[in-house]
């Protein structure tokens, strides 16, 4: 546990990348580094605004969620006749597909709101 | 364009103001004239012109855009710029360029072109960007940069760079103009300081220190010292030159424009320092009612005549391309004497001097400021021998502010703080007890919020305690269980509409954490209503 470390030995870590969940990031634990570089990797990082709320002085932009274009390519490519939409921002699939004349609802599955900040 | 560009991201991206000024500098040092000049022109937000409409910027993007999904974008990301620059789609005939010119390239472009030709010089632009670049031109474009760098860090980096003291700075800033070129040349050793003593501009003005009863009593004496009283207005400093003439806020910012009725009536070659008012029915007015006319771009004839605008005059810097600040406040106090006579009486008058004779007249005194509702904040102390130096010089001003009003009220919610503070909840948002006009049912009404008054020890155990108190969370707001007291203290109440306890308070600061009071013997809102005076 990172907790455990005794504070005179901050420097330990130097020129290390300690990984932690993204809402530890600016948390008490991280007060015993001595210089880190707050750096969050969320696709959300392309987002400035949302960069500095999370007070990352470096923004990865890595995600593992699809890019809109591939999203609605992909819905085209499949040919489905009709698209269920489990979860995202389902408003703007849905009215995104039905520009393309593909049938798209909502399922408003429970569990699966959007979850807005990551 | 494409090293500004960098120099804003690193900007945005980087938390320590030590760290941005070295950027900043490293930037000033290594980028070509006049593109510097421009970059800290738009970084210090001293651009006069837009070089396009915010409005041209969304026509562009409707018409490349499903308006609905780009709405939908647009309060994903927060703001239009942002949202522009990212879902810029490629026209479909794009010109592609070799390189994206200079930034002082595209500043003339857009300043020489038409309505038209702004119209395809940005498409041009947009087209052959990265959406960090596209960002920073209709930030720059718009005049909308916001990266969180002031304009004293902007100072003190130009002042490093040449090895002065930024009070040098200070005084040149307001007499240059972008993009710079003197200013620079001078930093370089190229040149010397730039001339600005035929331009009308502001100077750093001399300040006061907090006046501690037990340490500095003994060197007040009524033969050596003056005392005014303290208005509760805004400091200005208010110069005239040749016909023309201005009025700057203590920060140096020109707020000439929200004060024409006072700007009208500055026909004469001097610089006076004094406390900005108003006075409503020909009497002066309070801080309250100054809050009309602050900020306000073009006041309306309405306005001025209800508020109209007054100066308390309480020093003389300069008269006839004289410079005064040599003399001592006494042979100045006889010029400014003279010098106000001779003006209009409703726009300008003398800070009266107070008689006094022992400590106990100075502390009527400031007992009847106490009085005023807030009219009068308190005292100022002045030895009569000083000279007029920019800064805080020790033992010379002193301001003795009347007692803060106190009240208890209990912490209700926290938010974590910026730079060094950003692990810690020091943002505190407090209530009072009173009627929530919703429910009509007792409740904690919120009053206000304050960062600081505490030492860090103290915030520390206040963090703590918010860590094992925490309630429900709404964003970066962290609301606790109703138990925490502190006592508040402030400077004056004002009645908000905005406020759901209908008042809004000045200068909040946690006065003394109550650890020991139960959250039900906190004040009410009738408490602050009646130490108001309301």
């Amino acid at each position: 546990m990172v907790s455990n470390i005794p504070r005179k030995e901050s420097a330990r870590f130097a020129g290390k990348i300690v990984l932690c969940p993204p809402a530890q990031i600016n948390d008490r634990w991280s007060r015993r580094f001595a210089d880190p570089l707050p750096t969050v990797a969320s696709g959300w990082m392309q987002i400035r605004a949302r960069a500095r709320q999370k007070r990352a002085e470096m923004a990865l932009i890595v995600s593992d969620h699809a890019d809109w274009g591939d999203l609605i390519r992909t819905c085209e490519e499949t040919e489905a006749s009709e698209v269920w939409i489990t979860h995202g921002r389902v408003d703007a699939l849905e009215y995104a597909l039905h520009q393309k004349g593909i049938k798209a609802k909502a399922l408003n599955l429970i569990g699966m709101d959007e979850e807005v900040g990551e | 364009m494409k090293a500004f560009s960098q120099l804003l991201d690193d900007l945005y991206f980087t938390n320590s103001t030590l760290a941005k000024e070295t950027i900043l500098s490293h930037y000033l040092k290594t980028a070509p004239d006049p593109d510097r000049g421009w970059a800290l022109a738009a970084i210090a937000g001293t651009l006069s012109f837009d070089l396009f409409k915010r409005n041209l910027t969304k026509t562009l993007m409707m018409e490349r855009m499903d308006p609905f999904l780009f709405d939908l974008s647009r309060h994903y990301v927060g703001e239009m710029s942002e949202t522009i620059a990212l879902s810029w789609p490629q026209s479909s005939d794009a010109v592609r360029l070799n390189r994206l010119p200079d930034l002082h390239e595209v500043i003339n472009e857009f300043q020489n072109r038409d309505k038209a030709g702004i119209r395809a010089y940005l498409i041009l632009l947009l087209d052959n960007m990265t959406p960090a670049e596209r960002w920073a031109l209709l930030k720059l474009g718009t005049r909308g940069l916001r990266i969180g760098i002031s304009a004293r860090t902007v100072k003190r980096t130009l002042a490093n760079m040449k090895g002065v003291d930024i009070g040098v700075i200070e005084e040149l800033w307001h007499g240059l103009t972008p993009p710079y070129l003197d200013l620079f040349a001078w930093i370089d050793g190229r040149a010397d300081m730039p001339d600005i003593s035929k331009v009308l501009t502001y100077a750093p003005v001399m300040l006061a220190h907090p006046f501690d009863v037990e340490k500095d009593l003994e060197r007040i004496n009524p033969a050596t010292h003056q005392a005014e009283w303290k208005w509760d207005g805004i400091r200005v400093q208010v110069a005239g030159l040749d016909g023309d003439a201005k009025i700057f806020s203590r920060t140096g910012d020109d707020i000439s424009q929200s004060f024409p009725d006072l700007v009208e009536a500055i026909n004469f070659n001097a610089v006076l320092d004094g406390e900005l008012l108003v006075r409503p029915n020909e009497k002066i007015g309070s801080f309250n009612d100054l809050q009309q006319r602050l900020g306000r771009k073009k006041p309306s004839k309405k306005l001025m005549t209800e508020y109209p605008a007054h100066l308390i005059a309480y020093d003389i810097l300069s008269r006839e391309g004289d410079n005064l600040r040599t003399l001592t406040l006494e042979n100045r106090r006889t010029h400014l004497n003279r010098f106000i006579q001779a003006q209009d009486p409703t726009r300008f008058s003398l800070s009266k001097i107070l008689n006094f004779q022992t400590f106990h007249d100075l502390k009527d005194l400031r007992e009847e400021a106490a009085q005023t509702g807030g009219l009068i904040e308190g005292l100022m102390i002045k030895d009569k021998s000083s000279v007029y130096v920019a800064g805080r010089p020790k033992h010379a001003w002193y301001k003795w502010k009347r007692d803060p009003f106190l009240l208890d009220a209990v912490l209700m919610y926290a938010q974590r703080g910026t730079g060094k503070r950003s692990s810690y909840y020091s943002d505190y948002t407090f209530g009072l007890w009173g009627i929530d006009p919703k429910t009509k049912e007792e409740a904690l009404l919120p009053i206000g919020k304050a960062y600081f008054g505490f030492t860090d020890e103290e915030l520390k155990q206040i963090d703590k305690w918010i860590r094992s108190h925490k309630l429900a969370r709404f964003g970066p707001v962290q609301e606790v269980t109703k138990e925490l007291v502190f006592e508040v203290a402030f400077d004056s109440a004002q009645e908000s509409k905005r406020h759901k306890s209908g008042y809004a308070l000045r200068f909040p600061r946690i006065h003394r954490i109550r650890w020991d009071k139960p959250a039900h013997e906190a004040d009410k809102i009738e408490a602050l209503a009646r130490l108001v005076g309301q």
